[in-house]
């Protein structure tokens, strides 16, 4: 065999070998981090993680930033999906191939991976200052601001998905509805939006998934709270806000609930990653 | 006459209905078009808000504070190089181990990988990118920024750096400019712009693989297989057709991943050591705009929370820049799909 040939044999057999070396090292690196928060986390859970109150420190739980992380997420959540389904409407049935549209579009996909603390910061500039000012201070930090921050990480995803979803939809469908007479407004409201849902649910899962693990836009608006607090006006704790103080903190008691509290938040958005694929391939299925 | 009457009044029935039609639609078309506007609203709004949070700190250094050093509560002096400085460092380092690894995972699930392999590793992969980053930074704080120091640091400062234990400088550092000073320290813990470049770098590699993956997919069957068939080997299809026929689109994908990491937070504020201080050596700490403004948001006033807005703006500016970069990169490709 003459040396040409060996050589790029070889070349090739490295670049073979390296590639799967890559891959080797993405996936080592994954079931690294997994297994650290599966074993450090399962081995501090415990009941009074559930029952028990940030308050009382080492001896306490979680209780509070479990509670408050639901109800953030959920604001953030409640606010970012009318608007987000709305405006991905926009997009994909108003204004496709519009210069406005392709703008609101190009920057959408730009908003998906802004940097979270500006928006922390954006919204304690129109929320938490604000509210500070016109209460005298009595109200500052709030469960509601940290939803807001929230809702516009979110934003962006719930677009994205609902804009691709809906541009998937036949169009035989609309002008199928279109030729009975049916105004625009119903037939996206009740047919296409109706059509394309399990693609809309998926986005707002993913967007779920997103926004239950982030942390930066929660320090400036949420701020925390050792106490339980249910009140959206009032100071809010949340899970990953607890594992940022706690991991931080000197104390080997407070790392091992930072672990218990990874491990919670990992498994609640790795389940929502895994329910929002299911909801999609029974979809797929569904239009065979 | 009833039927006159019957008729007028449905044509009239109907003029209403098609009059309500009209007017619930222009209705609905605006509350539509608002939403989508939010989208902008919602960018201006973050630049705007953090130009006008840190228009003190513009107006009190200048262009001064794009060059200053100084971070001093004590003295209200502050300047943004130092976090810059982190920002691009970590954000670099975690480039140059991100793209080739990407690269090798993009090219084993698209070219080498048996079909029945590949999901189910592009699934994990993709799983990488779900975690939170707060994890990612717990797992570098607590197991990698040990580790990284107990076993890979002694060997980097004795063989590479100018500041060796047993005070015997190694023929890389007496020889090779700069590189004893990247790799020269004498802080004992592993925090540091290396790690926390590392971890940005594990952060990222699922971003920018899953866009060269798919980018990969979309190059023509039949232009691969004209080289297959000119004998071409693996490594040649894709060197030689398979990256030359997607190179923006990869390129914005490598500016994509670029853009999270400038940003990322969390992270990185757990494995920078947090100080403020300029370093040329890659093993000690430092801080990132992100993480100054993290560890120092809450407990800031006056001027001092007016130079993290600034940097808060910076930040924004410069990610939105390498962001509107990446997407541009990414639609060309698109636009060759469609032609």
């Amino acid at each position: 065999m003459s040396a040409i040939y060996l050589r790029r044999r070889i070349t090739n057999w490295l670049a073979m070998g390296l590639s799967m070396l890559a891959t080797l090292i993405g996936l080592a690196f994954l079931a690294w981090i997994l297994w650290e928060t599966l074993r450090q986390g399962i081995g501090a859970l415990n009941l009074k993680l559930f029952t028990r109150i940030t308050a009382n420190g080492a001896d306490g739980g979680l209780a509070n930033a479990m509670v408050g992380s639901l109800i953030i997420n959920f604001i953030g959540i409640a606010i970012a999906t009318p608007i987000g389904v709305l405006a991905g409407t926009w997009l994909a049935e108003y204004a496709n191939r519009t210069k406005l549209g392709e703008t609101i579009r190009f920057l959408n996909d730009i908003l998906l991976s802004a940097p979270s603390i500006v928006m922390g910061l954006f919204v304690y500039t129109i929320i938490v200052l604000p509210s500070t000012a016109l209460t005298h201070g009595s109200t500052t930090f709030s469960g509601f601001a940290g939803g807001v921050a929230l809702a516009l990480i979110a934003l962006p995803v719930i677009v994205r998905t609902t804009d691709e979803m809906l541009r998937l939809v036949p169009s035989t469908l609309r002008e199928a509805a279109l030729s009975l007479g049916v105004p625009q407004w119903k037939l996206t409201l009740q047919i296409l939006i109706r059509a394309a849902r399990s693609g809309i649910i998926t986005g707002v899962l993913l967007a779920l998934a997103r926004i239950s693990g982030e942390t930066a836009p929660l320090l400036f608006t949420a701020f925390g709270n050792n106490y339980m607090a249910v009140n959206p006006i009032d100071k809010m704790s949340s899970l990953p806000q607890i594992i940022y103080q706690y991991a931080n903190d000197p104390g080997d008691d407070l790392h091992a609930m930072a672990w218990a509290g990874a491990f919670v938040v990992t498994m609640f958005v790795l389940l929502l990653s895994l329910a929002s694929r299911l909801v999609l391939s029974r979809t797929k299925v569904s239009h065979d | 006459m009833p039927a006159t009457d019957t008729v007028a009044s449905s044509i009239d029935v109907l003029e209403r209905r098609s009059r309500r039609d009209a007017r619930d639609e222009r209705l609905f078309r605006w509350l539509l078009k608002g939403c989508a506007l939010l989208v902008l609203a919602a960018l201006l709004g973050a630049a705007g808000a953090t130009l006008w949070g840190g228009r003190s700190a513009f107006s009190t250094f200048g262009w001064h504070f794009l060059v200053s050093t100084a971070w001093d509560p004590g003295n209200d002096v502050y300047g943004a190089l130092v976090p810059v400085y982190g920002t691009v460092a970590t954000s670099l380092i975690a480039l140059l181990i991100a793209v080739p690894v990407s690269f090798g995972i993009a090219l084993y699930l698209s070219e080498v990988a048996p079909a029945w392999l590949r999901t189910p590793v592009a699934s994990a992969i993709e799983l990488l990118a779900g975690i939170p980053s707060i994890i990612y930074g717990m797992w570098g704080l607590f197991i990698f920024a040990p580790f990284f120091a107990n076993h890979i640091k002694p060997w980097l400062t004795n063989n590479l750096g100018d500041q060796p234990d047993d005070g015997k400088l190694s023929w890389v550092a007496q020889h090779v400019p700069f590189v004893g000073k990247l790799f020269g320290s004498s802080y004992p813990f592993g925090a540091s712009i290396l790690v926390a470049g590392i971890v940005l770098a594990i952060m990222i590699i699922p971003f920018i693989s899953s866009v060269m993956r798919e980018v990969f997919q979309t190059v023509p069957t039949r232009l691969k297989e004209s080289a297959y068939a000119l004998g071409s080997s693996t490594w040649e299809v894709s060197w030689d057709i398979v990256l030359p026929y997607t190179r923006s689109a990869v390129i914005g994908g490598i500016f994509l991943g670029l853009g999270r990491a400038l940003g990322e937070t969390m992270a990185v504020t757990f494995v920078l050591g947090n100080a403020m201080t300029l370093s040329a050596s890659l093993l000690d700490p430092g801080t990132s705009i992100a993480s100054t403004i993290a560890n120092q948001f809450s407990e800031a006033s006056g001027l001092q929370k007016s130079s993290l807005m600034a940097l808060a703006f910076l930040l924004f500016v410069v990610t939105f820049f390498v962001l509107l970069i990446a997407r541009l990169m990414l639609r060309q490709l698109a636009k060759k799909e469609g032609s």
